[in-house]
């Protein structure tokens, strides 16, 4: 059965006063396709009911004394059991409920650089260049304080791999390694059980950015030395505005929030229980599903994939069996990325691209400048990414959207397909 | 910041109808043979300009009647996003019809204004006007090609921001005439740096060759000394007679050292002066905070003489009362 049975049709929201007569006759038989699950996932049907009583029943606050705040305290401890379980973290490690992963990284870097590299013990952040912005600009912040950030490159395929990591290291100096474990854009997996026993090794800390992980491949803190572990709830259908962060066992630590006794200290701000209840639920499911993912949101992608390789000029970054199951990058020679998605979403397509035309300050996303040699895919590059919801119609829709894009604005476009 | 700053993500919420419209059938896409052209009596020119990797790339086509200099016809093809479509095609729009001299008239502000609903609304969100640009680059590139001459002679102005086509001496003479001090005031004057913002300074989406941080510290610079020229250094110090020196002497304390001392809570006044060969002897005796302080016979004093020699005369020792 497919985990993603039951959610709900929505209508179109495409301002139809634009569209000719039939292209209009077909938008109103379909519905749209959801192909940006990297950036954001539709909440599991089961996880908004898990929330409901939340709001309006047990809405009280889980630190005060009274029935109000004691009765949602089972919910709490069954939802922290299955976030320990989901990514298996022992009893005595802590998994902190953060607002996002972006907290969750700040946190973590952060409280780096004021117990050990303001401090004066060691000097350097180890990072990369392809980090989601939550990394790659607190650590730009780091600098402006003053702390000496690396940042590492990619290899041929797009992975940060051992030596590299090797090459730029020092037990004396490296305060911090900060690696994601799959990349956004890219979906590439990173060797972070190598990576982290290599700084397990050196004792240098290691903190891994798993947004793009959890839910989509086997995230174990047992199996893989990591010291902390950022995630978030709406990449594996749960709410947005929650997140997580493991921290090992005797790992340094300094909050970032400072107030009540929240998460022993460690975390202040009333703990929002729907959030919290709903974030354990999906990662249960998510967890659950897993090898779903690896069969079946595989076998869509690999569909999807095929369909968009078979069409001329289009190629797709990363070899797939090193990327999480429901990522595509691809880049479509002769088309800049903004104009593809914008047809795309004509046709009721959501996808996503990091080309600089798409983004506010006409800076490329860079991963995209890290993996670009020449510079073509910052403008082209189009990520689609799928989620455990998605349907073999869905994929089939999308392909022919594609198809249909890349032979409008290949015709518009004065370079050739090859 | 604003309240709309605070969504994000609003892109293509500001492209206008008319942009949505010519995004998705563009009216002139496409391309002239030399055969089509000579049917019409015309003369083919093709035009390319920008490059795919830096993301924008178009080729004009005209056809032009070569004994009225009337463009017949005008056709594109562009790789770029969508408003690099919708302008390519509003452009050959605007092309046709005038004449070569004409259409170099024609500048992407033209462009944008022609794809707006309405008179008031901007067609395309601020950085998206980089986009634009393109289109009035290619129409100077066919003009330069059809009347065989360089590009660059048909640009009488060095422009600073391409975007809002303003010129390095409107940047220059809104900096002087309204004594500006950062880049913000400039832009809000001139709206130079409001769109792409590749201008403000090196480093942004495409480089420059003038940048306004750099035109601004040159021209402050230049009005910092044009100032300096106009009141110090004092001329003929050593003409004058002693009270005209002190005169000069209290001015300058007024004016450079008063504030500084006032600053630590202190003063001083001039007790005496004198000339003793040729060199003047400023004797000064300090108030409030000053008094006592151990730096006020050491360093406080060295500082008097060198603002004294620099603003009047190098012949010029500052003592203590």
């Amino acid at each position: 059965m497919n985990p993603g049975a039951g959610h709900e049709k929505r209508p179109s929201t495409i301002p139809i006063g634009l569209l000719p007569q039939a292209v209009l006759a077909i938008l109103f038989l379909m519905d749209r396709v959801y192909l940006d699950n990297n950036a954001t996932t539709i909440v599991d049907p089961r996880v908004k009911e898990a929330m409901e009583p939340f709001w309006s029943q047990m809405y009280g606050n889980p630190n005060s004394l009274h029935e109000f705040g004691t009765e949602v305290h089972p919910y709490m401890r069954l939802a922290f059991d299955r976030l320990y379980a989901g990514i298996r973290a022992r009893d005595r490690d802590d998994v902190l409920i953060t607002s996002c992963a972006t907290e969750s990284n700040n946190t973590v870097l952060q409280s780096v650089w004021y117990d050990l590299v303001r401090s004066g013990k060691k000097t350097e952040i180890v990072t990369t260049q392809v980090e989601h912005p939550a990394v790659g600009n607190t650590c730009r912040y780091l600098e402006s304080l003053g702390a000496k950030v690396i940042y590492l490159p990619v290899n041929a395929e797009g992975i940060v791999d051992a030596d590299i990591l090797r090459e730029h290291i020092h037990p004396d100096r490296t305060a911090l390694v900060s690696i994601m474990w799959a990349n956004n854009e890219t979906g590439l997996i990173f060797p972070i059980r190598e990576l982290a026993a290599l700084c397990r090794e050196n004792g240098i800390l290691f903190h891994t950015d798993a947004v793009q992980a959890v839910g989509k491949v086997p995230v174990d803190v047992q199996a893989v030395p990591v010291d902390y572990l950022s995630f978030s709830a709406h990449k594996f259908h749960g709410p947005k505005g929650v997140g997580g962060l493991f921290v090992r066992e005797g790992a340094p630590f300094s909050p970032l929030l400072h107030g009540g006794e929240q998460m022993g200290g460690r975390r202040g701000g009333t703990v929002n229980v729907a959030f919290l209840v709903g974030m354990g639920l999906a990662m249960e499911l998510a967890v659950r599903a897993l090898p779903f993912e690896q069969t079946e949101v595989r076998r869509l992608r690999d569909r999807l994939e095929d369909a968009v390789l078979s069409l001329p000029g289009v190629s797709v970054i990363g070899d797939r069996e090193l990327r999480t199951p429901n990522t595509i990058l691809m880049s479509v020679k002769g088309v800049e990325g903004e104009a593809f998605i914008w047809d795309l979403n004509r046709n009721a397509v959501a996808a996503s691209t990091g080309s600089a035309c798409a983004s506010e300050s006409l800076e490329p996303n860079p991963t995209f400048v890290a993996m670009s040699l020449n510079n073509e895919l910052a403008h082209t590059g189009v990520r689609l990414s799928l989620s455990r919801f998605t349907t073999e119609a869905e994929v089939d829709r999308a392909a022919a959207a594609v198809r249909g894009a890349v032979e409008r604005l290949r015709g518009i476009s004065p370079a050739r397909a090859v | 910041m604003a309240k709309a700053d605070l969504v994000g993500g609003t892109l293509w919420e500001h492209y206008s109808t008319k942009v949505n419209d010519r995004m998705l059938n563009p009216r002139h896409m496409g391309e002239i043979t030399e055969a089509e052209a000579a049917a019409r009596g015309g003369k083919l020119v093709t035009a390319d300009w920008g490059a795919e990797v830096c993301g924008d790339a178009i080729r004009a086509f005209w056809a032009v009647d070569p004994r009225t200099d009337t463009i017949l016809d005008a056709r594109f093809k562009t790789f770029g996003c969508g408003t690099a479509i919708a302008s390519s095609d509003m452009m050959c729009e605007l092309c046709i019809g005038k004449t070569v001299d004409e259409a170099l008239r024609i500048t992407n502000l033209d462009v944008e204004r022609a794809l707006r609903d309405n008179a008031d609304t901007a067609s395309i969100p601020p950085q998206k006007m980089h986009c634009s640009v393109m289109a009035y680059d290619v129409i100077r590139k066919a003009a330069s090609q059809y009347k065989g001459v360089a590009m660059d002679s048909l640009e009488d102005e060095e422009i600073v921001c391409p975007c809002a086509r303003v010129s390095l001496r409107t940047v220059k003479d809104v900096i002087r005439i309204n004594d500006l001090k950062t880049v913000e005031e400039i832009t809000r004057y001139t709206k130079a740096g409001a769109f792409c913002k590749s201008c403000v300074r090196p480093g942004g989406h495409e480089a420059r060759k003038h940048y306004l941080v750099d035109i601004l510290k040159e021209v402050r610079e230049e009005m910092e000394r044009d100032r300096s020229k106009a009141q110090a250094p004092v001329k003929g110090f050593s003409a004058m007679n002693l009270i005209q020196r002190h005169r000069a002497v209290e001015k300058v304390i007024e004016e450079k050292l008063r504030p500084m001392l006032a600053h630590d809570g202190g003063d001083l006044e001039v007790a005496d002066m004198k000339e003793t060969d040729g060199v003047t002897e400023v004797y000064v005796s300090y108030m409030g905070a000053c008094r006592g302080c151990p730096s006020a016979a050491t360093g406080t004093l060295n500082v008097i003489e060198e603002t004294l020699q620099k603003e009047l005369d190098g012949r010029i020792r500052v003592l203590p009362a």
